[in-house]
């Protein structure tokens, strides 16, 4: 299989030659055949990539291929080297692979749209972007495709562009992931001044030679981008909003090409975090506050695509908490078993979006179980293995973060993890029973809700046997398949040794708080023996401050976007027009106030002249005696 | 002379078209643009030939030419470029050339004349950056002032006489005392060696007290602080910009202003390698001021050319960085920007001449929606906006963030306040692309399948109609025709060079090599 070093370059053209294609003829002449080259090129892409990670995975040595200088500027130089380890092979297949379905998807999703073919030109750029990131091997290029992720996003989130909120939705998501880069940039630039090279391998080599507060100082800046892009607490308030995208959009983000470029970086760049227990620290905390927060917002949402996003944002919290407890393994493997249910999620509500004519309000949703019943059945999958339903994916990998946490020695962040899975498994049972249980709340005159055609199915069920079955890549915790896989490349993170004792203590505790969640969702929505309104109504201001997401967006619009603009409206009404301006023009009306007051002195009168001519003479003369002059002694 | 004096003959056949002009008062407004498409046309390929010509491992001028022309006083004319000044001869001719092709419609009035003041300008500018005599290189930076503020006065907008007096006088404040720093530095090099003389190259191997440099240069410096323009000499900027016509506006923001940064690298910094280290702490703020300053005046900016000419006085603020970084990745940075910036910020300015030429209005709040009219013109809003916000992948990027390492190498905090701009550029690029490109028109109602129709009826409240603000008397953006093949001609060569030099910058970068490694000879070539 080592051929494949030779051909790594095809897993990212094959897309970028699809976008540049439907981008620049789309509109004149392949337009409504877009997918023919997408579709296939993606499906190239993740062909490419499965020899690629099989080489990997047998003989353990990365493969690398360079394809060019793209900075030389003096000794700072960056090279454009395309390298897989096992880290890198496992994202390969995640990404090309849940981008294929989605793209598959797409066809029948986005059918008649006047925008088809500049759909499936962004579709691949995203994955393209993707790609690269996972590929790169140096600290800037892993910069470039960071953001040009954040583009595509851009694009595809702000599609529907004649909708003002697609509009704001899009430029959010891209404004606050530029908050982050803002530290990850910074971050990369400590890195070069401190240590001479941005080359993954060299960086981790020397880390070891830098003092404590540096090492944490990269870290830190590292993880703002880290917590921009992957949405965690307090930047992931774009997330839920880049809902506004098409779904097949919405399940790319969420699954494959953008959220998870953050867990993965760090994941990349562990020997920096392991350097420096405060970044880890920092890490865990901010992910366990993430799922917390994340998963009592989702909780109260109505609109089924919120739920799901917001269900995102607090399992990626849950991987940060991994990540931040050393458990980088099990980080992965979550990001691995989520890319399945959530893409299957996301596809799901498109699907129940398709057949109820874009609308989104559970409220008037209900009873979709009979008319769509696949629909019905891979979301449920979906729905149980995000919220950890022994033994879909979810389980597995989540339990063993907590697992990870507990015996880590972070036993607080271990409950506020299990805290956040029993309104996991709150919501997403929610969404189910609301959207598929109970009666028809819909308007079933002009409504006929159907299952989607086989483009869009055939995603959803390939999808729900991975949400299914994935966890088991993961058995037995902390031995498997997976783990052996990734050891080489976290070779030098640290070891946890679980007994079987707390392994299954915590296997049962998170299926007791997993059923919890379930059937407190039953009785509310299904058994009607507690009623939401009132649950609402007793928590009173709990409820409301999950309800208005903990408030993030009004804090933000009220302390920092408005000030912000009204102190650009300061300096540029007050200090460049009144201060800066008005000195260059006051020294322009300077001078000509004092040419009009010499003006006076030319009246034109020979007599003035000569009074002038005479006192002048006088003037000069007497100052001349005054002087000490002896002309006349 | 043993070999063609190409440099010459780039200078000169604008002049030369210019010459035709003039001799030919009672010449068609047709024949006008064909013979001033002509001599920018011819300028722009030796200019090319002279690029390929261009040996890239040759530390020291290229193409020189000499002619004796004062000898008692020193005073010579000698031509010769290096790796800092090829590339932007090259960026001359093409902005001139797409200038000339961007005026062929708007402009119908005084044709011939305004022509002639295009084909001089350009002249000039390439005068400025050819010549290696200080006596020459003076009078090329005054022959450019006149005809630009021609073109401002006469071809401009409603304000166009004060925004062209302003430009002029201030320009003119700078130059001035350009001159006596010129005065000086010759007057300095004869009491020290003997010999009078202004060629460049030879005052630079001068030795010049610590006191003398520090006056010299800011002498210096004041006239390029302007040019370029670094904050506070700034103000003359957005009135120029707002009130030229768009060619006016493109070869002020694509090529004048980097005349500041192309003096900063050829007289400050070989001339005065002292006070430079002196001074640089300095200007690096007054850097940092330009560049967070320049991007959040821009984004409050109604007008979408003030936007544009505040966002450019934000980028001269990488350039001035990256060149008082005294590093090499500072200097790269600074010569990628110039040159991007060249490309990028013009393109910007030709679009907003589109607009303008279809709405007669420049309010960000008139459009709205372009990209359904304008497909064409809505993906070259994006990719330059994009450009301008510093994506990676497009030339922005590139020359920003090795000033910004530049800095950052020197001062921890003059990187890290710079890349701060990377947020605020994002908001003022995006707020207004989501204005005209996105959105709908102004007074347009949402679409059928738009998602406010909905919240609307289960509020009760009527949708908000599409676009910014009020209508106004502006045309509605809806029946704009996309861009004409001319229109399209300006812009894809734009475009194409910001996608190759983002995607391969080795190439220019090989070219500035040697000029850089020379510059920074005197500073501990830092970077290196």
């Amino acid at each position: 299989m080592e051929w494949i070093a030779d051909w790594l370059f095809v897993i990212p053209l094959a897309p970028l030659i699809a976008a540049v294609a439907n981008f620049l003829l789309g509109r004149w002449w392949i337009r409504d055949r877009a997918h023919w080259i997408a579709v296939p090129a993606v499906g190239v892409s993740f062909l490419a990539s499965v020899p690629a990670f099989l080489a990997v995975a047998r003989q353990h040595e990365p493969l690398s291929q360079h394809l060019y200088t793209w900075i030389p500027a003096g000794d700072f130089r960056v090279p454009v080297v395309l390298s897989v380890d096992q880290l890198t092979a496992v994202m390969l297949l995640v990404v090309t692979g849940v981008s294929f379905l989605v793209h598959l998807y797409s066809v029948g999703y986005m059918h008649g749209d006047p925008g088809y073919h500049r759909f499936f030109a962004y579709l691949p750029l995203f994955v393209f972007s993707m790609v690269m990131l996972v590929l790169a091997s140096n600290f800037l290029v892993l910069f470039v495709f960071w953001e040009a992720v954040g583009l595509c996003s851009y694009l595809l989130i702000g599609f529907w562009f004649r909708r003002r909120s697609a509009a704001d939705a899009a430029k959010k998501a891209f404004i606050v992931n530029r908050v982050g880069d803002f530290g990850f940039s910074i971050g990369i630039m400590l890195i070069f001044v401190t240590l001479g090279t941005l080359d993954y391998a060299e960086v981790f080599e020397r880390v070891g030679t830098l003092g404590a507060g540096t090492v944490t100082a990269i870290a830190l800046l590292l993880f703002t981008g880290a917590i921009g892009k992957s949405a965690q607490v307090p930047l992931f308030v774009w997330l839920p909003d880049a809902m506004e995208g098409p779904t097949p959009v919405s399940a790319l983000i969420h699954a494959a090409t953008m959220v998870t470029a953050g867990i993965f970086m760090v994941a990349r760049t562990h020997p920096i975090f392991l350097a420096s227990p405060t970044a880890m620290l920092v890490v865990a905390i901010v992910g366990a506050v993430t799922a917390f927060i994340a998963a009592t917002i989702a909780v109260t949402q109505y609109d089924i695509k919120r739920v799901v996003a917001y269900s995102t944002v607090s399992q990626l919290g849950y991987m940060a908490i991994g990540l931040g407890t050393g458990a980088w393994i099990a980080a992965i493997f979550h990001l691995f078993t989520h890319a399945f249910f959530k893409a299957l999620l996301f596809l799901g509500s498109g699907s129940v979006m398709h057949g109820l004519h874009d609308e989104l309000d559970m409220r008037r949703m209900g009873g979709l179980k009979r008319s769509m019943p696949l629909t019905y059945w891979t979301f449920l999958i979906g729905a149980a293995a995000n919220a950890g339903i022994l033994p879909l994916a979810g389980f597995w990998s989540k339990d063993e973060i907590i697992v990870g946490a507990w015996v880590g020695g972070y036993p607080v962040v271990a409950l506020i993890a299990l805290a956040a899975a029993f309104f996991t498994s709150l919501y997403m049972f929610r969404a189910v029973f609301m959207t598929f249980h109970g009666e028809e709340r819909f308007d079933r005159a002009h409504l006929h809700p159907h299952d989607p055609p086989w483009t869009m199915s055939v995603p959803l069920v390939v999808l729900a046997v991975g949400a299914a079955v994935a966890g088991f890549a993961g058995v037995p915790p902390e031995q498997g398949w997976f783990h052996r896989l990734l050891e080489p490349v976290f070779e030098s993170a640290m070891h946890h040794e679980v007994s079987l004792a707390t392994t299954l203590a915590f296997g049962a505790i998170s299926t007791v708080i997993a059923l919890a969640g379930l059937y407190l969702a039953a009785a509310a929505y299904v058994l009607g023996t507690v009623s939401p309104a009132v649950v609402a109504e007793r928590l009173g201001p709990l409820y409301r401050l999950a309800y208005n997401k903990w408030y993030f967006d009004d804090v933000y619009q009220r302390l920092i976007v408005e000030p912000a603009r009204g102190f650009a409206t300061f300096l540029w009404r007050q200090i460049d027009v009144g201060v800066i301006d008005a000195a260059v023009n006051g020294a322009a009306s300077l001078v000509v106030w004092t040419s009009q007051l010499w003006r006076r002195a030319q009246t034109g009168l020979v007599a003035n002249y000569v009074l002038a001519i005479a006192l002048g003479t006088v003037i000069i003369v007497g100052a001349y005696l005054i002087a000490g002059s002896n002309l006349f002694r | 002379m043993d070999q063609i004096p190409i440099l010459s003959l780039i200078t000169y056949a604008p002049l030369a078209g210019a010459v035709i002009l003039f001799l030919l008062p009672r010449a068609t407004e047709r024949a006008a643009r064909w013979v001033a498409l002509l001599g920018s046309g011819v300028s722009f390929a030796l200019s090319l030939a002279m690029l390929a010509a261009f040996d890239r491992s040759a530390t020291g001028m290229q193409f020189t030419e000499f002619i004796d022309w004062l000898p008692g006083l020193g005073i010579a004319y000698r031509l010769g470029v290096d790796g800092i000044s090829a590339p932007l001869v090259v960026l001359t001719t093409l902005l001139s050339l797409i200038s000339v092709l961007a005026s062929w419609d708007p402009i119908r009035r005084r044709v011939r004349e305004y022509y002639i003041s295009l084909l001089l300008l350009e002249t000039g500018m390439l005068g400025v950056f050819v010549s290696l005599d200080l006596f020459l290189f003076y009078i090329f930076w005054e022959v450019m002032l006149i005809p630009m503020a021609l073109i401002i006065g006469i071809w401009g907008s409603a304000n166009r006489v004060y925004a062209a007096v302003k430009f002029f006088l201030y320009t003119l404040a700078g130059s001035l005392l350009m001159l006596v720093g010129i005065v000086a530095v010759y007057q300095a090099y004869f009491e020290q060696t003997g010999v009078r003389t202004l060629d460049v190259l030879e005052l630079a191997q001068g030795t010049y007290g610590q006191a003398f440099q520090m006056w010299a240069f800011a002498a210096f410096f004041l006239a390029f602080a302007i040019k370029i323009p670094m904050w506070p000499f700034h103000t003359w900027l957005p009135d120029a910009h707002v009130e030229a016509p768009t060619a006016g506006s493109v070869i002020l923001a694509g090529i004048l202003l980097k005349m500041g940064g192309y003096g900063f690298l050829r007289f400050n910094l070989p001339l005065f390698p002292d006070a430079t280290r002196a001074w640089a702490p300095f200007i690096i703020v007054l850097s940092l001021i330009a560049i967070i300053y320049g991007a959040l005046v821009a984004l409050v900016q109604p007008d979408l050319k003030k936007l544009v000419a505040y966002s450019s006085v934000s980028h001269m603020g990488f350039v001035t960085l990256g060149i008082f970084a005294l590093n090499a990745q500072g200097l790269y940075g600074a010569m990628i920007v110039m040159i991007s910036h060249g490309l990028v910020t013009g393109a910007l300015f030709l679009l907003v001449g589109i607009l303008y030429e279809r709405a007669h209005t420049r309010e960000i709040s008139a459009f709205g929606g372009l990209h359904r009219s304008m497909p064409v013109a809505a993906a070259f809003w994006g990719l330059f906006a994009f450009a301008s916000l510093g994506l990676p992948g497009l030339s922005g990027f590139v020359g920003e963030f090795l000033a910004i390492l530049g800095g950052f190498r020197v001062y921890r905090w003059a990187g890290v306040i710079a890349m701060f701009v990377v947020i605020l550029a994002a908001w003022y690029m995006l707020w207004m692309l989501q204005r005209i490109v996105m959105m709908r028109a102004p007074g347009e109602p949402p679409d059928p399948d738009d998602p406010e129709l909905r919240l609307a009826a289960v509020h009760g409240v009527p949708p908000a109609a599409g676009g910014a603000g009020p209508r106004g008397q502006a045309v509605d953006p809806r029946t704009f025709p996309d861009l004409n093949w001319k229109e399209f001609a300006t812009l894809a060569p734009l475009a194409v060079l910001t996608v190759w030099i983002g995607v391969y910058p080795g190439y220019l970068m090989r070219i500035l090599r040697p000029a850089i490694e020379q510059a920074l000879a005197a500073f501990g070539r830092i970077g290196l």
